[in-house]
């Protein structure tokens, strides 16, 4: 029916989208100034009432000195700089060592069956054992051994500690994202001819990363701090320097430094880990639709 | 000579009969459907001549060689001449059209990357497909998936194509594009196994229509003599119900 035809009471063929509700002035404005008045109110009593307390002076003396902070500040920061080398160094590493681990798990066949063990024992062994006991275990043990050949840094075998004990973590990651590959896409690799290895590589491998990229970085985050347990083997890092300032004027501010500066590093980490993870899941919905 | 030969093939998943001696022979240029209710064997039976699934006991030939002889068809050689096509398409979704095609071609058959990607767009551009090459898979209907997939199986110029359930997946309007590929394939010769619950597309295409029940061939014969006069009283029981349901 063309338009011409059609009786001029009757309604438009394509009618326009509703238009979006136009609010009042106090629609608009009141809820979010109630937020804002609230929030500043409630936080606002509680930092009088802590103020105000009688012990706040020694406890902001303490902490919260400033002076100590700036004070503190350039030896920490070069102690978080080791931190942060290390973290980064540690995450190739890792990366890398666990997409080996679940490979070897993963494979089938009587061949692989030593690659097989290795994998389920290591992983079994290494997460099961504390971080911090593996860091004294590595970066205190190998070096007292004093083999010819391998180097004799703390750093370097704290480092190694923390990379053997968060690949148990991320290798078990990994072989999730494998197996939550549809077993048609394996079916289809075979069929293709493709070879076992081939099959991994080219069809599995590729969809199983991408599965699993928000979890990796969940642990990267985790890993972002768990580096300052190397300052129990005497690793220089932000926490040992903030301890050797403590140890010095008797004053926790340091230690401020250092949350302050671990804060700034992870909390940006955590937000781009979870954007990573909304448009992860935004891409899986699309699938399904 | 003919060249699928399957004798007695009996195969159990854990304490079930799925195949119960299955003989069946298929000659070159044939095309031969199989039809049958769920849990039939159709599909395991097609598993099986490729080798996705083991079976218990009997044998298969491909042109004479039994296709578990290491010796002649190598590691992973009897599958380079066996395609299948799978119901939900199976293409790999990380890749663009145009790599699923060449993956097997490049790493398995060892052709270069030109003439592996020049042989994938001439089938594209044979079934109308060419212009979505560097698309990838979700990007595409569902029939066009299924068409990928079927070039995907034939870019390694197999000499038998299996064609598990391929268009069960689909919307009603989508089936025909399939279908008119695979119809295009059989008048090319190709040599064909197809599992299907397309009756009259078996009807139409099929020189041969087998019907399964309980893991076991209960009667075969043209189709055009088994839609019409089926023997067995079991196969006229599923193609009543078939007709009833209006797919015939």
């Amino acid at each position: 029916m063309s338009s011409e035809q059609r009786a001029p009471d009757s309604p438009a063929r394509n009618p326009a989208p509703p238009r979006k509700a136009t609010l009042t002035f106090t629609e608009r404005f009141v809820p979010p100034a109630i937020s804002v008045v609230s929030v500043v109110v409630v936080f606002g009593l509680v930092a009088r009432v802590v103020t105000s307390a009688e012990h706040w002076p020694r406890i902001q003396l303490q902490f919260f000195n400033l002076e100590a902070i700036i004070a503190a500040f350039p030896r920490v920061f070069q102690g978080f700089l080791i931190n942060m080398s290390v973290w980064a160094v540690a995450l190739v590493a890792i990366g890398i060592w666990a997409l080996l681990l679940a490979v070897f798990r993963s494979l089938t066949g009587p061949w692989f069956a030593p690659l097989r063990v290795f994998a389920v024992v290591y992983i079994d062994l290494l997460r099961g054992i504390p971080s911090l006991l593996l860091v004294l275990l590595f970066g205190f043990g190998v070096p007292a051994l004093q083999l010819p050949g391998l180097p004799r840094s703390n750093l370097f075998w704290g480092s190694v500690a923390m990379v053997l004990g968060y690949a148990a973590y991320a290798a078990e990651v990994y072989r999730s994202g494998m197996e939550a590959v549809h077993d048609g896409q394996r079916a289809a690799g075979k069929a293709l001819g493709l070879t076992q290895w081939q099959s991994l590589r080219y069809a599995i491998l590729p969809q199983a990363i991408r599965n699993v990229i928000p979890a990796l970085l969940n642990l990267a985050v985790a890993l972002q701090k768990d580096v300052a347990l190397l300052s129990v083997i005497g690793v220089r890092d932000a926490v040992r320097e903030a301890q050797i300032y403590t140890a010095r004027t008797f004053n926790y501010s340091s230690l401020i430094a250092a949350a302050i500066l671990f804060l700034l590093a992870t909390i940006p980490m955590a937000r781009l880990t979870d954007w990573v993870t909304r448009r992860d899941q935004e891409r899986r919905l699309q699938r399904t639709v | 000579m003919n060249r699928i030969n399957i004798e007695n093939v009996t195969k159990y998943y854990g304490t079930t009969l799925v195949l119960d001696g299955i003989d069946l022979s298929v000659a070159e240029h044939e095309v031969v459907c199989l039809i049958g209710a769920s849990g039939s064997g159709k599909s395991t039976l097609l598993r099986c001549i490729n080798q996705l699934v083991p079976f218990d006991h009997g044998r298969i030939y491909i042109d004479g060689k039994a296709i578990d002889d290491e010796s002649h068809f190598g590691r992973n050689g009897l599958r380079k001449r066996i395609g299948i096509v799978f119901q939900a398409y199976n293409l790999f979704p990380h890749m663009k059209v145009l790599d699923n095609i060449t993956l097997a071609p490049r790493k398995v058959h060892g052709v270069g990357r030109a003439e592996s990607e020049e042989r994938a767009m001439e089938l594209l551009n044979l079934f109308g497909m060419h212009s979505f090459a560097s698309s990838y898979p979700e990007q595409l209907s569902g029939g066009q998936q299924q068409r990928v997939a079927i070039v995907r199986a034939l870019a390694t110029n197999p000499e038998v194509l299996l064609l598990d359930e391929v268009t069960a997946a689909l919307d009603p309007e989508l089936i025909a594009g399939v279908l008119d590929v695979i119809r295009s394939l059989k008048d090319n010769g190709m040599t064909m196994i197809i599992v299907t619950h397309e009756m009259s597309f078996a009807r139409d295409v099929g020189d041969r229509v087998c019907f399964l029940e309980g893991g076991r061939i209960l009667e075969q014969d043209k189709p055009q003599k088994l839609f019409s006069g089926p023997e067995n009283p079991r196969t006229r029981q599923f193609l009543d119900r078939i007709i009833r349901a209006g797919r015939l």
